[in-house]
């Protein structure tokens, strides 16, 4: 992000009311779409880190499955706290990365090849957990064994919606942390040298595979973290709703509609299609099911034609052309240029 | 030794696999030609099987007719599916054409549920069976077998009998070239996506015969559908007609021996193994 030297007090003042909200008197509906918006933005920026250097991935579902299933199964089966069971379904996720992506990026499959790779990548997880429905539920879900009380360290469970406000701020910010290292890393430059083209950038001494395998392990376990707590959140997963296409679907949409290049655009992808769920839910109610999915969609549809860098990518550009005329920096390419 | 319960897996695969070739068929085609992957078209496989019901349940129109205009309807979707969506994209990176027609799915998936509520919904007709020295056969699935067989041979007549399919096969094989020559890649495409949404038609008609229709349908034919066409070597039908049959097999036998999942689990295995082994397809030249 190249943020202006002047403004380093805008995002302190921002966290700051961020940690604020807990005591705004929020009632437990807005925290728990805040604390939804962070723990999806926070797994939005976990996809971008990749996608926004033309590694679309349609298999995230598969990471974030890992991170749900592996945590909560050591959980409840074995009573493994979620401080070990995470670190475990991390190492685990990055090693599905480091499998699948080893030899993707080591035989250049790229762009449509490379993104159905990955889809069969999470319906091969989202199978797995459904065909060990004797340990996971099936497709019936599974709910995390809750401790007495409902607050538990050691269990990574908070009763307090607000407790859990912290955890879910926490982990958000530190994918914007990871987001800005990567960003200003030589990874960077590699991965978009090679985004353009492999063999240039492979001859000028980039190792391209590498560093692919990098950054795809680094958004796998990221994802995975972000599985692990959306479980410890809603202490409840169904092998749907955190792995499988329409789930790694989702989180796509979300970050194209929100905008990859930009550091806040994936939270921005959050925040518009929970609040665009949210409000039909509310305006048009429960009975008019599948309303919400058909304006997205259409949007989703007219974003891709018309808006390919998404809402914040467009906002970015526009106030960098009123502020220094023609813009300098080249405009963030569409989607996974070549 | 002989096992009559994995020879009736086998033939059963077979005959699935008569089924997936005939859906590959269409996603196929329009891969070859336009180069775009509709991400969607399990979705309009869904449209065709919405339609049957509507009219055969609701309206009492017969069941022929009813697949008619269920093909019909499903061909001008595939028209309206270009013309709107992948035309203003066509000239940007291949991945956005990808990601659009993925809109469109969750358009259609959601307006579905929109018009039609998440229920199964089925025809309520009970399809024979048929019984060969004790193995049970679905004749939905014999019928969608020979169907398959039809339709590949058809399709392969026209693209190689006619001026159109002539015509279909040289823009395929080079965009650039063709325009000069003096056909119009916009008809051609147009035609295409029509060709392509009528095979999804029907598809539909015989996956009716079958299966309950629900909103979510797309989603368990689509992924595969799609790694039927990426492992026969996207855009190359012979190809994926025989991966139809292969990643059947693996289906319907992995399922005998362990859970219908596991089959799936072993097939989509056998897919991302391929794809390193062979990236461009099993039949690549």
């Amino acid at each position: 992000m190249s943020e202006p030297r002047a403004m380093p007090l805008v995002p302190l003042l921002g966290v700051a009311a961020l940690a604020a909200v807990p005591f705004a008197g929020l009632g437990n509906y807005h925290l728990h779409l805040l604390i939804n918006i962070l723990i999806w933005g926070f797994i939005y920026t976990a996809w971008s880190i990749m996608g926004r250097f033309g590694m679309v991935s349609l298999g995230h579902g598969a990471f974030l499955g890992v991170g749900a299933y592996v945590v909560t199964l050591l959980w409840n089966t074995a009573g493994l706290t979620p401080w070990i069971g995470i670190p475990i379904a991390l190492v685990l996720a990055m090693i599905l990365a480091l499998v699948i992506g080893y030899p993707c990026f080591r035989f250049r499959i790229v762009g449509h090849y490379f993104a159905l790779v990955t889809l069969a990548l999470g319906e091969v997880v989202r199978l797995t957990i459904v065909a060990l429905r004797d340990r996971t539920g099936g497709s019936l879900g599974m709910t995390v064994e809750g401790v007495a009380g409902g607050t538990s360290l050691l269990a990574l469970q908070f009763g307090e919606r607000g407790t859990f406000f912290y955890v879910a701020l926490a982990a958000w910010l530190f994918g914007l942390w990871v987001w800005r290292i990567v960003d200003r890393s030589m990874l960077r430059y590699a991965l978009e040298a090679a985004s353009e083209d492999e063999d240039a950038s492979a001859s000028i001494g980039v190792n391209v595979t590498r560093a692919k395998l990098a950054i795809t392990m680094l958004s796998a376990a990221m994802t995975a973290l972000g599985g692990a707590l959306y479980a410890q959140y809603q202490l409840y997963i169904n092998p749907e709703t955190v792995s499988g296409i329409g789930i790694s679907l989702q989180i796509v949409f979300a970050v194209i509609a929100g905008g990859m290049y930009v550091q806040l655009g994936p939270t921005v992808g959050a925040v518009i299609t929970l609040l665009l769920a949210e409000t039909l839910r509310v305006t048009v109610g429960h009975d008019v099911h599948g309303l919400d999915g058909t304006i997205y969609g259409l949007l989703l549809v007219l974003f891709i034609i018309y808006m390919p860098q998404g809402i914040s990518g467009y906002a970015v550009a526009t106030w960098k052309r009123r502020r220094t005329g023609p813009p300098q920096a080249p405009t963030p390419r569409a989607v996974a240029a070549r | 030794m002989f096992d009559i319960f994995l020879l009736e897996a086998v033939i059963n695969g077979v005959l699935l696999g008569g089924v997936l070739a005939l859906l590959a068929l269409g996603l196929n085609l329009v891969f070859g030609v336009i180069d775009v992957v509709w991400i969607c078209y399990a979705e309009l496989v869904m449209v065709g099987m919405y339609t049957i019901w509507w009219l055969f349940v609701h309206y009492g129109v017969p069941l022929p007719i009813a697949i008619a205009a269920a093909i019909a309807l499903v061909s001008l979707c595939g028209v309206a599916l270009h013309q709107l969506v992948i035309r203003p994209v066509l000239g940007t990176p291949p991945i956005n054409q990808l990601l659009v027609t993925g809109g469109v799915l969750f358009f259609m998936q959601a307006a579905a549920t929109l018009a039609f509520g998440v229920e199964f919904r089925n025809l309520g007709l009970r399809m024979p069976i048929v019984e060969v020295s004790d193995m049970f056969f679905s004749f939905a699935r014999i019928l969608a077998f020979g169907t398959a067989l039809v339709g590949v041979l058809v399709l392969w007549l026209f693209l190689t009998r006619t001026y159109l399919g002539t015509a279909i096969r040289a823009i395929s094989q080079d965009r650039e070239i063709m325009p000069l020559m003096g056909v119009d890649p916009r008809k051609i495409y147009l035609t295409t996506s029509a060709i392509g949404g009528g095979m999804a038609g029907v598809a539909a008609s015989l996956l009716a015969l079958q299966y309950d229709v629900h909103p979510a349908i797309g989603l368990s034919f689509g992924p595969i559908t799609f790694m039927i066409c990426v492992l026969g070597g996207l855009g190359n039908m012979a190809g994926g007609f025989i991966a139809a049959f292969v990643f059947a097999q693996f289906i319907s036998v992995g399922g005998f021996y362990f859970q219908i999942e596991w089959g799936y689990v072993l097939a989509f295995a056998f897919f991302i193994v391929m794809m390193f082994v062979k990236p461009q397809g099993l039949f690549s030249r």
